[in-house]
């Protein structure tokens, strides 16, 4: 792994984590520095997954630590942890995100509107993020109303609108052809690097992980680090 | 060259600035070529010569395109590349020759998943900050690193399976 620095953001060590008889992670650690965009990469099964819903928090590991900012996310309070979860990570997923039921834009509000934002404030910050991914035309809208890139290009407004820490992305284009990937991608760290979060971005497709500072290898629930950026 | 011709007629200098900006990419091409192509064709008949721009001097004399030169490219361009098949591949002849050896094929599988990765990286930021010509020319080799790394990919969960038919 990295060696830990000033600009450490989140660190997740000696992870492991099964499910039934089968071990999805077996000491697996990544570090994660301010404003970095690291690639989970690995074949399917590998549990690339499950050390992103570890880091996230979404997912309590078997053993192991996560550490955000140095505060251990399994010695927090569920409600500090959701609190977390909200206000400074971001969630990207393949699909199946959006809530069907509300508008565009109030999906994108969503996580302002549950960490106590007044509505008409959150929907304005809300119609800004649409804007710089250009689908604020999509306001009113419903999920199913929009195409799989336009859709993807809201979940990103949504992962962004309380300009987070960390932007949790797991197979962010994987639902996309080539040229909605690309544009997906693009938006999503133009994005990023502007706020200075940083991303996980978990794929198997080493064309998106390009787009990456350094990338990281899961094989067999064990993590195996590429390349440090120079 | 002919191509470039078909859009008005130019001196041997103004072609290589074009092909250049366009093809050249990491290979220019060298003046030599430039006008050792353009007397081959004005020798086929396809280009002719179309006035000298002032300054005078053999470099400043303009070629314009021909008929058969229209033809010649038109023809040129509905022909299909021929399909590269890849066959003769150095990745591949290491990968077997280190199972053959009883080496770890894995270090060979990871130092080239490294250099294609870094290949990778460079292409897109590239990308990031190109024009659109830019980004077709990136797009097409960055396909092609992918298709390399999906091999790699593949031959490593295969490495198990591999071994045995090389040492077995």
């Amino acid at each position: 792994m990295a060696e830990r620095d000033d600009d450490t953001l989140l660190v997740g060590s000696e992870l492991r984590k099964s499910f039934g008889p089968t071990p999805a992670l077996d000491g697996a650690g990544l570090m994660v520095r301010r404003g970095e965009i690291v690639a989970v990469m690995g074949p399917s099964g590998s549990g690339k997954s499950t050390l992103l819903h570890c880091l996230a928090g979404i997912v309590a590991p078997d053993s192991g630590t996560v550490t955000f900012d140095g505060q251990d996310l399994a010695a927090m309070r569920d409600r500090d942890r959701s609190a977390l979860r909200r206000g400074a990570f971001g969630f990207v997923f393949q699909f199946g995100q959006l809530v069907p039921e509300l508008s565009c834009v109030e999906n994108v509000a969503l996580p302002m509107r549950l960490g106590g934002t007044r509505r008409k404030q959150a929907e304005a910050k809300a119609l800004e993020w649409m804007a710089r991914l250009e689908v604020d035309h999509l306001g009113g809208k419903r999920p199913g109303e929009v195409s799989g890139g336009q859709a993807q290009r809201v979940a990103i407004a949504r992962a962004l609108v309380t300009e987070p820490k960390v932007v949790f992305a797991d197979e962010p284009t994987g639902a996309l052809d080539s040229f909605n990937g690309e544009q997906v991608m693009r938006l999503l760290v133009d994005s990023a690097r502007e706020t200075g979060a940083s991303v996980v971005l978990v794929t198997h497709e080493a064309r998106v992980a390009a787009y990456s500072d350094r990338e990281v290898v899961v094989r067999d629930g064990r993590t195996r680090q590429v390349e440090l950026v120079s | 060259m002919l191509g470039l011709l078909e859009t008005g007629p130019r001196h041997g200098y103004d072609l290589k600035r074009v092909y250049d900006e366009r093809f050249g990419q990491d290979r220019p091409l060298a003046y030599g070529q430039v006008y050792s192509t353009l007397s081959r064709l004005l020798r086929n008949g396809l280009v002719e010569e179309s006035g000298v721009e002032p300054g005078g001097g053999p470099e400043r004399k303009r070629y314009a395109i021909t008929d058969a030169g229209v033809t010649d490219v038109s023809e040129w361009l509905v022909t299909p590349e021929s399909p590269q098949t890849y066959l003769q591949s150095a990745m591949y002849t290491k990968v077997v020759l280190a199972l053959m050896s009883g080496r770890d094929a894995n270090e060979v599988l990871d130092a080239q998943r490294t250099a294609h990765l870094k290949s990778m990286r460079e292409l897109t930021s590239r990308k990031q900050g190109g024009d659109l010509t830019d980004q077709l020319i990136c797009d097409h080799a960055l396909f092609h690193l992918e298709a390399d790394l999906r091999w790699l990919e593949l031959t490593a969960a295969r490495l198990s399976e591999l071994g045995g038919q090389f040492t077995g």
